[in-house]
């Protein structure tokens, strides 16, 4: 039997929903960060399996720019995470609720 | 000989959502770090499902970008912050089954969509994601979403420098 597109975007789903269950269940601002990275992956994984079986390469310049946007993403969001627990002295989000109404 | 990548494939799959699971919801350790570890191991899973995919220089720099720096600083911030009573907190279980049922949701929805559309039916694997072929259209069709990325990279690195300030108003 041969590996076709499904079998990679199958894949890709189970990875982006392990990904938001990391995002719903976990309380550590650092973790939930790194679910959101397993989730961009996700997306990446399906995308270059798209590019790869539609015989077009757009899709990898397309994954290429989210690699570049994402690695911005974390250099920002840990700097915030930082100046946070400079702060705060946690990176759990139920402490830090000042936002909430 | 044709059924290597077969193998292979189900090996890196079986693998990356493995250590993706011990990424989200290890069940002997709570710590930032075993999660941020695994995180470096499922990154390389995909490494190589991307070089089954023939997408070697996404393959290289999936290494190198996310295995490599974005890990390390997720490291070097877990090591700076130095977090001791993070792990004796318990996850709630309301919160637990609510979130396995929307995720289970949303996981539903994707695998039926898949049944019904069948996007795979009929395609070919042809493409070859060489470093020429990508190159060259990245500098030519992408040229100005190419030079607006190095922008965001500039601006990411000007607020990073802000945000880290040590009296940040």
């Amino acid at each position: 039997m041969t590996i076709g597109l499904e079998h990679y975007l199958v894949v890709s789903a189970i990875l982006f929903a392990l990904g938001l269950f990391g995002v719903i269940i976990r309380r550590n601002v650092l973790v939930i960060y790194m679910s959101l990275e397993l989730m961009l992956n996700a997306a990446n994984l399906a995308l270059v399996a798209f590019s790869r079986f539609n015989n077009n390469l757009d899709g990898q310049v397309m994954v290429f720019f989210i690699i570049t946007v994402a690695a911005a993403e974390v250099a920002v969001g840990l700097a915030l995470i930082v100046a946070l627990f400079r702060r705060k002295q946690t990176t759990h989000v139920e402490d830090l609720a000042t936002l909430k109404f | 000989m044709s059924e290597l990548p077969n193998i292979l494939f189900y090996v890196f799959a079986a693998l990356a959502v493995i250590f993706a699971i011990m990424v989200v919801a290890n069940p002997f350790s709570r710590s930032p770090v075993t999660s941020a570890m695994f995180l470096v191991l499922t990154m390389a899973c995909l490494a190589g499902l991307f070089t089954l995919l023939h997408a070697f220089f996404l393959a290289a720099v999936q290494i190198l970008v996310y295995a490599g720096a974005v890990m390390v600083l997720f490291l070097f911030v877990i090591m700076l912050l130095d977090l001791q009573e993070e792990q004796r907190r318990k996850i709630k279980s309301l919160g637990f089954v609510a979130g396995l049922v929307s995720v289970g949701s949303v996981l539903a929805i994707f695998i039926r969509s898949l049944l019904i559309v069948k996007p795979g039916e009929g395609t070919i694997a042809s493409i070859e994601g060489s470093t020429v072929e990508l190159g060259r259209l990245l500098f030519t069709k992408y040229l100005l979403p190419f030079e607006i990325v190095s922008i965001l990279l500039l601006v990411a690195m000007v607020g990073v420098i802000l945000l880290s300030k040590k009296d940040l108003k």
